[in-house]
């Protein structure tokens, strides 16, 4: 994974509640075996619709989407992160996001980043007054900086040094190799197998 | 201090601790599907990584599997690949698979209970965020995203930062042709589409109680609706009836064992919760949502609501845009809205009491002119009981189509879809935009108002009949 420390881009104001995640990738476009080639699902209902903040020629270059609250609820889809990162986005800010949809976008590499509503509210007015605005987001300071104000915005210790040093996850797990083997021993010998079959 | 049941369970899977991380949890089992899989077992295999315990990993094929002419290839070739593909991963990595046309195929979170492979006490996961259904045999179960099912595959182990406790009690007892699918719609209009984000709820009280297993998993499902991680009940004697003389049921030697295991896991008196939310079962009435999404809500024989009636600003402009995009006017009855397409099955609905259940109220009688009434069987084993039963002939007689098992129009991948502008009554789970396919309008149902609504035309009760 790449490591992510600051970034600093353009943004799209999505002003939109409950974003689920049927609506940021449909299903129809889950069907690939790949990781990538999903920019073309994000959003695909909305953007048959020419005046979709999507669609507007002064935000095809964002990289950041600003979004109203409990965006990515719904389905456990991980297409969807992929859907964002593969069409440019390298971050979303909301206040209030999908538990899983989070979960997921912190292990892809897609920072997730919670604000107040009011500060979601200040940066779409700022946006649409100035879709050239630059918008950084320093993840060492876990600040926003944005028209001559600072934002802090909170994310764990742990998940804050996993991104910043790119690393992934099952790396990290193995390193505990052996602590699984000892509770593998220990397991109760009624906890059930699913092999062999049974029926 | 007390624990909570879901806390018990946490404790008894930490593998490892250590201040500021997350902890690393054991995995009990690990169900996979065709959608969420592909992408994690190249990840494997880029890394030249095996899977560690085949033998707690099952998969089965049911989110693009169609549901007519399942002896003839799948028609669509990108459906097809991805089937494809999970064979091809299930025989390299040596994973049971429970393939289309196989007794056991079905809906990931049907064919583990029925199996027995889904106890108390355990931690499941799965690609899918209605794993949830899992909980209501005590097991503390949730859904993950494709980076994390790689991540179970190869070390058995999730790290997880703790989640929070709600309890949510259901105190009182349902009236007729009241339903636990009406408990868990009523809990998601009251707390909202966010109220059990970052909470792992625990369902209590005497209605819960009073549950068979069934409908228990019905609302432990669609926990995820109301933004929680994972909801269970504590096991009692009905869960252990339940689980009793299934396939994988722990054998006699095993079995005492087992159950004394399974007994001390409860939430104890002195538990600390985090938020309780009280529900009273004795006023609940049959409910419907209107919008799109699971929490707007109201019971079945009120009117559609008007977006002036929200007080926050986000609350009125959702329910603008999904009022226009559901195609409804505000204050008109519930019951005057014509349906087009009703939807029986799924995850949520699709087990043989939800199916016992719809046809009691269909016997007899034939579905509206113009309707069409889909019936798909949670699983295949479901399918072969219920014909069984004859309730097959009770839908065909009706006028009602009876499908092969799999998710269906409860998500519209296979080619179960509705049509831009139709407008289906649905015992599933979700009614965002497009989710039964694009421009399609969904209202959330139990399977007794499904019934009913397919023989009126119109969204309706069995009281109404
Ligand atoms: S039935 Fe619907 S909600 Fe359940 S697993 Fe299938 S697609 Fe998901």
């Amino acid at each position: 994974m790449k490591a992510f420390i600051s970034h600093t881009g353009t943004a799209v104001p999505l002003r939109r509640s409950n974003v689920d995640t049927d609506q940021i990738i449909p299903a129809q476009y889950l069907k690939r075996v790949t990781r990538s080639g999903f920019e073309d699902g994000l959003f695909n209902a909305w953007r048959q619709d020419p005046t979709f903040v999507l669609n507007q020629p002064q935000y095809k270059s964002a990289t950041i989407l600003v979004a109203g609250p409990d965006f990515g609820t719904g389905s456990s889809r991980e297409h969807a992160v992929w859907a964002l990162q593969n069409y440019g986005f390298e971050v979303v800010i909301s206040p209030r996001y999908g538990d899983i949809f989070r979960n997921n976008s912190l292990k892809a590499g897609l920072l997730t980043v919670i604000v107040a509503q009011a500060v979601v509210e200040e940066l779409w007015d700022a946006i649409e007054a100035n879709p050239a605005l630059e918008i950084a987001v320093d993840l060492a300071a876990r600040e926003l900086r944005f028209g001559g104000k600072n934002v802090r915005f909170d994310l764990d210790d742990y998940t804050r040094w996993r991104l910043m040093e790119g690393l992934d996850d099952i790396g990290l797990t193995l390193r505990n190799v052996d602590s699984i083997a000892t509770y593998e021993e220990k397991r109760p010998a009624f906890k059930v197998k699913t092999l062999p079959a049974r029926s | 201090m007390g624990k909570t049941l879901a806390q018990k369970i946490w404790e008894d899977h930490v593998v490892h601790s250590a201040p500021g991380e997350p902890d690393l949890l054991y995995i009990d089992l690990h169900l996979i599907h065709e959608v969420t899989s592909p992408q994690a077992f190249d990840g494997l295999r880029l890394a030249g990584r095996k899977v560690r315990r085949p033998d707690l990993t099952i998969a089965t094929e049911d989110h693009n599997t169609p549901t007519i002419d399942i002896d003839k290839p799948i028609a669509d070739p990108i459906s097809k690949l991805q089937v494809d593909t999970l064979r091809k991963n299930a025989a390299e990595f040596g994973i049971r698979l429970h393939s289309l046309g196989d007794i056991e195929q079905g809906i990931v979170h049907v064919v583990g209970p029925q199996l027995g492979i889904t106890q108390p006490g355990m931690t499941i996961v799965c690609g899918d965020s209605h794993t949830s259904t899992h909980g209501a045999f005590g097991a503390l179960a949730f859904g993950i995203g494709t980076s994390e099912v790689e991540h179970v595959l190869a070390t058995q182990t999730l790290p997880q930062g703790k989640p929070k406790m709600m309890a949510v009690n259901v105190e009182g007892t349902l009236r007729k042709g009241v339903t636990s699918k009406d408990i868990i719609l009523a809990l998601i209009a009251k707390i909202g589409t966010g109220g059990g984000q970052g909470y792992v709820i625990e369902y209590r009280g005497s209605a819960i109680r009073a549950l068979s297993m069934e409908a228990r998993m019905t609302i432990c499902n669609m926990s995820i609706e109301a933004g929680a991680r994972a909801g269970l009940i504590a096991p009692d004697q009905v869960t252990f009836d339940y689980i009793k003389g299934r396939p994988h049921a722990p054998e006699s030697g095993e079995w005492e064992s087992a159950v004394e295991y399974w007994k001390n896991l409860y939430s104890d008196s002195d538990a600390q919760f985090d938020v309780q939310v009280d529900l009273d079962a004795n006023t609940l009435s049959p409910f419907v949502t209107w919008g799109t999404n699971p929490g707007q809500g109201v019971p079945l024989d009120s009117n559609i609501p008007a977006p002036s009636d929200f007080a926050d600003e986000a609350s009125r402009n959702a329910a603008e845009r999904a009022l226009e995009y559901m195609g409804l006017q505000a204050h008109t009855p519930l019951k005057s809205v014509k349906i087009d397409t009703v939807f029986l099955g799924s995850c949520t609905n699709g087990r043989i009491e939800d199916l016992r259940a719809a046809a009691e109220v269909i016997k007899g009688k034939k579905i509206a002119a113009g309707l069409r009434m889909l019936v798909v069987p949670g699983s295949a084993r479901v399918r072969e009981q219920a014909q069984r039963e004859g309730l097959n002939k009770v839908f065909l007689d009706a006028g009602a189509e009876w499908r092969e098992a799999g998710c269906s129009m409860c998500l519209g991948m296979n080619p179960d879809q509705l049509k831009p502008g139709e407008r289906s009554a649905s015992t599933s789970n979700r009614n965002f935009e497009g989710r039964q396919g694009k421009g399609g309008r969904t209202h959330l149902v139990s399977p007794l108002v499904a019934a009913a609504t397919a023989i009126r035309g119109t969204l309706s009760s069995p009281d109404d009949l």
